[in-house]
């Protein structure tokens, strides 16, 4: 089931009574989400994702524009009859009910036609429960689970009525490290056997890069950029969507192009043609730094951290906006730790340019 | 380890010292009057002792009428004042516009005096030379025919009685339940508004559990109040219950103590412990059934 969004637009009324404006949390939106893709939201807290995930879920209603699922118009159809599995963020198992309990209540809920038999319920839960894999659990209450245990619960409960989209909201959020790994592969394993439309929110860039098809980049109710994780990283369209993506973050450096020659300071670090003298940002991602003797950029070395198959070389310069600049090298190569600065050139395809004021990419010639 | 215990002891030496003195010790003392038959407060002398007491009080027809009011009192407003109270504060708690005001206009019974109360429910239903009251003139108006509410029949009575004390007791319980319908995190109705659950349900599955250690809560206090009901009827019958035939077993234990035909301390004392016993196994029932009903 694909899922189209057409000029989606939620407006809260302003609580502040001297400034009456209302807070656009979604603005404009309008994207398709192809069928049977997993989907990311991503963007810093209050950029509108979670307001976004509630719209389609249809908890909450758009102040104008329109959600279709396939070729319905969902948009005024209230939140049980769009056919969507939600998974919150908090889980909101019941508490007091066992796990069955808790994954068959959407099946009790069925009335007329759709209304199934004892048997079929239980068949239902115990094929739900199956895909998560918590079928040792499920005579056990919410609160004598695991907090991983307890998601897999919510997503169960989300799929047991077969939904046509499945929404998760901040599925990893209240998980440690280690099971957040985890749980993200079992997500996408899910995702990939139901082959469900799935649209999950995250504030973490690593999470929504590493299990999604598409990401969605927003920020202040505004989409920055849609596109395959990889794409968007490779080629960021704006210096927020340069910053928010990959660990460790770009490093951002306040530049100009002086006669087709690209300066950070005084040095020259590339030649680029088809650009007018400009002030620019300039934006390397940690592993477009080539470490090189006479390179052209000299920093001053901070610091070197052994990573095994890397180094992170940490060095400062005058013009870098970034307190310290991070530089992922390869192993292999020997950094002189003893020395004061260090000397990189750098791979064009990995050095951004941003417009001084509009912060959009500037796109150069090598 | 010793220490710690000593200490642990001296925190709680307050309590048990307040606890035994004016809790265990007269209750144990209780126990040993209604034992003895025909003690006397002043010469502090029995006859002897036996379980003469008990059959006194449990062959008076003023005890049984007593007893009989009492649980009428209890089986009838515990139920209806708590589900009121429920469909109160659900009702207060789906508004948005004045529910302050609302909250506080429920609550106030519960800040007014259980007399001034009562002198209003008299205006309301006594019939007097001038007056047939309030309410009669409303039953008058719609073709009926007057009813003594006070000095009547004795359903009237019972209803006045159980009506007053469900008022008096209503707004504690919507105080109670309104917060604790404000307690339930949102996030399980928007679950179950997602997957399509209806009104009725959701209330049945969701919020009646969730808010179920109040509502056990409320029933447990409603009973023991109710069975302790005594200044209500006074401010609606006057002292002379037993003339009215609307005494409660609380009551009773005040009349055969300081009453008309007071002055018999075993008496009161085998009344109390019977008040004692039913409360205890009400109490007792209530526990058992809600170990199975009730959620933490």
């Amino acid at each position: 089931m694909k899922v189209v969004l057409q000029n989606l637009t939620k407006k809260f009324p302003s609580r502040n009574k001297k400034n009456p404006q209302d807070v656009i949390a979604v603005n404009d939106f309008t994207f398709e989400i192809p069928d049977g893709k997993l989907i990311g939201l991503l963007g810093p807290s209050g950029c509108g994702k979670s307001t976004t995930l509630n719209l389609i879920s249809g908890l909450q209603s758009p102040t104008s524009g329109k959600i279709y699922f396939g070729e319905d118009d969902v948009t005024d159809l209230p939140p049980e009859h769009r056919g969507v599995g939600l998974v919150f963020q908090s889980y909101a198992l019941y508490p007091h009910l066992t796990v069955r309990q808790n994954i068959m209540f959407p099946l009790q809920n069925l009335k007329g036609a759709q209304k199934l038999s004892k048997e079929q319920m239980a068949e239902k839960v115990l094929k739900a429960a199956g895909l998560v894999q918590i079928d040792e659990l499920l005579d056990r209450k919410p609160n004598e689970l695991s907090g991983g245990q307890q998601q897999r619960v919510a997503i169960a409960r989300a799929l047991v009525k077969t939904p046509r989209v499945l929404l998760l909201d901040e599925p990893l959020s209240n998980l440690d490290a280690r099971l957040r790994l985890q749980t993200r592969e079992e997500i996408r394993r899910i995702q990939k056997e139901t082959r469900l439309t799935t649209i999950f929110v995250t504030h973490d860039q690593e999470e929504a890069m590493s299990i999604s098809d598409m990401i969605v980049v927003m920020k202040d109710g505004v989409i920055q950029q849609i596109g395959k994780p990889q794409d968007v990283y490779d080629d960021p369209v704006n210096l927020f969507v340069a910053k928010f993506l990959g660990t460790p973050p770009i490093n951002v450096f306040d530049g100009r192009v002086v006669r087709g020659h690209l300066m950070i300071g005084n040095d020259d670090i590339l030649t680029v043609t088809n650009i007018p003298d400009q002030e620019v940002y300039v934006a390397i991602r940690p592993e477009g730094f080539i470490l090189q003797d006479d390179g052209p950029l000299c920093c001053n070395l901070s610091n070197v951290e052994v990573m095994g198959r890397d180094v992170s070389i940490v060095s400062t310069h005058e013009k870098s906006l970034n307190v310290t600049i991070r530089s992922i090298i390869d192993a292999d190569n020997p950094v002189d730790r003893e020395s004061d600065t260090v000397r990189f050139a750098v791979k064009p395809h990995k050095v951004f340019l941003f417009g001084k004021t509009s912060e959009e990419r500037i796109h150069f010639e090598v | 380890m010793e220490k710690r215990n000593l200490k642990g002891w001296l925190y709680l030496l307050p309590a048990i010292l307040f606890l035994g003195i004016f809790m265990v010790y007269p209750l144990v003392d209780v126990f040993i009057y209604s034992m003895e038959e025909g003690y006397n407060s002043a010469s502090q002398t029995s006859y002897g002792t036996g379980l003469y007491n008990y059959s006194y009080v449990l062959h008076d027809t003023y005890f049984l009428q007593a007893v009989k009011n009492t649980f009428i009192l209890v089986i009838i407003t515990v139920p209806l004042s708590t589900g009121l109270a429920l469909l109160i504060s659900m009702g207060l708690s789906s508004i948005k516009p004045l529910r302050n005001l609302y909250q506080t206009i429920y609550f106030l019974p519960y800040v007014t005096n259980t007399l001034a109360v009562g002198l209003v429910f008299m205006i309301l239903f006594k019939k007097t030379a001038y007056t047939d009251g309030m309410v009669n003139l409303l039953i008058r108006a719609f073709g009926g025919s007057s009813v003594d509410f006070i000095d009547g029949p004795y359903w009237a009575k019972m209803f006045v009685l159980c009506f007053y004390t469900i008022w008096i007791v209503l707004p504690f319980k919507i105080l109670i339940l309104t917060s604790a319908l404000a307690s339930v995190n949102p996030v399980y109705y928007n679950a179950a508004k997602v997957d399509g659950t209806s009104k009725g349900r959701i209330f049945r599955k969701i919020t009646l559990p969730m808010i179920s250690p109040m509502i056990f809560y409320l029933v447990i206090t409603g009973f023991i109040g109710a069975f302790k009901a005594y200044s209500d009827a006074v401010a609606l019958f006057g002292t002379n219950l037993n003339a009215a035939g609307m005494n409660t077993i609380v009551g009773y234990v005040y009349d055969m103590l300081y009453g008309n035909s007071g002055g018999y301390p075993s008496y009161a004392s085998a009344a109390a412990i019977i008040l004692f016993a039913i409360v205890m196994t009400i109490t007792c029932i209530n526990l058992l059934v809600s170990r199975k009903h009730v959620h933490y």
